[in-house]
């Protein structure tokens, strides 16, 4: 295909670009509205100024900074504990190959792929028993096993890989099991885990039903909760609710913007899952 | 050789631990409260298989399912073949006619709505289709009610889903196509090939593994999925948007009825299961 047919296909699919972009445009451009100057211009209209108002207004209502500290600290304490209990996983699974190891790893899978919902009850239930209901440890708790689940089934299968040389070599230098693993295995495997790192971080960031369950009360809630939640109130006018979906389109991006290069490695990686 | 695997037993002990809290025991614990009838408090009452004798006569449920098989064409069927379309266009056509950049710029473009969490995209969807003040509607010139109406929600969620779903197919195709040898595409312009045929014959054969890696992952996803029907729909109006997941998070926490939410869990998780193994069974077949 050439002449004009080749500039037919890169419109197409540039116009396609602009339509999955829209959204986001839209809600750049309307949550820095003043409420008059939306219900006078409309949604579609540039803004004529910066009018910040709104998202200060609406960041103070639902105290926002208390809500990104409690997504970051969760999301943040599941990535590195799920990335250690991975690695002992993966360890003992990978190159120790104790017995029964497929049993061992398709029971991971399986915890994997279950719905939450098939579990959401009891432990509901049980938080409640043990004092942890509306806390940020049992979510941390929960997902750290649950994203561990994957790590294990990943890794183990990365680590199967594990040139045999350099672990007898550490041995003849007198290394024990434990001094091995910290010294040889998890600084060989550094990009690895850190793709997973940044993978737990990011998928714990954006759940959203056990969170919704588990964390009732305001100085609990992550950012998706809070958001999701707020969405329909009867306060929520038009230059409010682009605020909140800007507040919650920003984060998601910078994390994108700043893993990008680890990130587009290990969506292939990912794609695991 | 026994002795020396013997050694690594301990580095699983953790996790084994905080597994069969986390998983093993709330999802027998599920599977149990299934057979009961029970409001949450006080003792499960016995009920046998009561509770899926009534799902199996219970509408909603049956709905709930059909919804969900029209998301599963939203966020897998619908995606993977447009993202195959795309991946394929911008990877042998954009890619070499325009440059390398201009393809990668276009494929982040189509990537952007997969980083948002779920439930944000569902914020940003509920104002944009808002029926008096949505940006959508005055774009387009229109007045719709795009969920409150019944006629139309199903089809709404679903657009959204695909707006959601569809970078996903398009980066992962794209990063298998360069796996693909450029020989094939070589010989096959020799001969004379339209672009269709070379996608039919030489890029869908080429990236099988990818193809079943999405139609399984983005399967599973809307089999699961909850965050953008509480957020836009409710399940509603009336139950068109309906699907297993709220339906039973409307037993457990709105109506009550633990027992009958449980049986709905559990029927979901089974289905998922399933479908994982057809998936991999056929994978393996392939191989």
């Amino acid at each position: 295909m050439r002449g004009p047919g080749r500039w037919a296909v890169l419109a197409a699919l540039t116009v396609l670009a602009v339509v999955m972009m829209f959204p986001f445009v839209i809600v750049a451009i309307n949550a820095v509205k003043s409420p008059a100057e939306y219900s006078s211009a409309g949604p579609l209209s540039l803004p004529d100024g910066l009018y910040v108002q709104g998202i200060i207004d609406f960041w103070q209502r639902v105290d926002f900074g208390q809500k990104l500290w409690n997504s970051l600290l969760i999301s943040g304490s599941v990535a590195v504990l799920a990335v250690v209990l991975s690695v002992l996983n993966a360890y003992a699974l990978g190159i120790g190959r104790v017995r029964g190891r497929l049993s061992i790893l398709v029971l991971f899978l399986v915890a994997n792929t279950l719905p939450q919902e098939a579990l959401a009850y009891p432990l509901y239930y049980l938080a409640k028993e043990f004092g942890l209901y509306d806390t940020k440890l049992s979510m941390i708790i929960i997902f750290t096993v649950i994203q561990a689940a994957f790590g294990t089934y990943l890794l183990s299968a990365v680590l199967g890989q594990f040139p045999k040389e350099i672990l007898e070599a550490a041995a003849i230098d007198g290394a024990g099991r434990f001094r091995s693993l910290i010294r040889v295995v998890v600084p060989i495997s550094r990009p690895t885990l850190s793709v997973l790192l940044i993978f737990f971080f990011i998928w714990t960031w954006n759940e959203f039903f056990l969170p919704l369950i588990f964390l009732i009360s305001n100085d609990n809630q992550t950012v998706p909760v809070a958001l999701g939640i707020l969405q329909g109130e009867r306060y929520m006018d038009a230059t409010m609710s682009s605020a909140s979906a800007l507040l919650g389109i920003v984060p998601a991006v910078a994390f994108f913007l700043i893993f990008q290069r680890t990130l587009t490695r290990g969506i292939t990686v990912g794609a695991v899952k | 050789m026994n002795n020396r695997t013997k050694g690594y037993w301990p580095y699983l002990v953790p996790s084994l631990i905080l597994f069969l809290g986390v998983i093993v025991v709330p999802f027998l614990m599920n599977l149990g409260v299934s057979f009961t009838r029970w409001s949450g408090v006080g003792t499960p009452r016995w009920i046998g298989l009561d509770n899926y004798t009534r799902l199996l006569a219970d509408e909603r449920f049956w709905l709930s399912f059909q919804n969900n098989v029209a998301l599963i064409v939203a966020m897998a069927i619908v995606p993977a073949a447009f993202g195959l379309l795309l991946a394929a266009a911008l990877f042998d056509f954009i890619g070499k006619r325009f440059g390398p950049r201009t393809a990668s710029a276009l494929r982040a473009m189509y990537y952007l709505p997969q980083v948002l969490p779920v439930a944000v995209a569902g914020v940003v969807w509920g104002w944009l289709l808002h029926p008096s003040y949505g940006a959508i509607n005055r774009a387009l010139g229109l007045d719709l009610d795009w969920l409150g109406d019944p006629d139309l929600a199903l089809a709404t969620v679903m657009a959204v889903m695909v707006w959601f779903q569809l970078g996903y197919p398009v980066v992962i195709f794209m990063a298998g196509l360069q796996r693909v040898d450029p020989a094939f595409y070589e010989a096959a312009e020799l001969d004379g090939a339209s672009w269709w045929r070379r996608v039919w014959h030489i890029t869908i054969p080429q990236i099988r593994p990818e193809i079943f890696v999405v139609l399984l992952t983005c399967t599973i996803a809307a089999l699961k999925v909850f965050g953008p029907i509480f957020v836009l729909t409710r399940g509603g109006p009336g139950n068109a948007t309906m699907v297993p997941s709220y339906f039973s998070y409307l037993n457990f926490f709105q109506k009550s009825n633990v027992g009958y939410g449980s049986a709905i869990a559990t029927v979901l998780a089974v289905i998922i299961i399933v479908v994982t193994f057809l998936f991999l069974r056929l994978q393996e077949r392939e191989r």
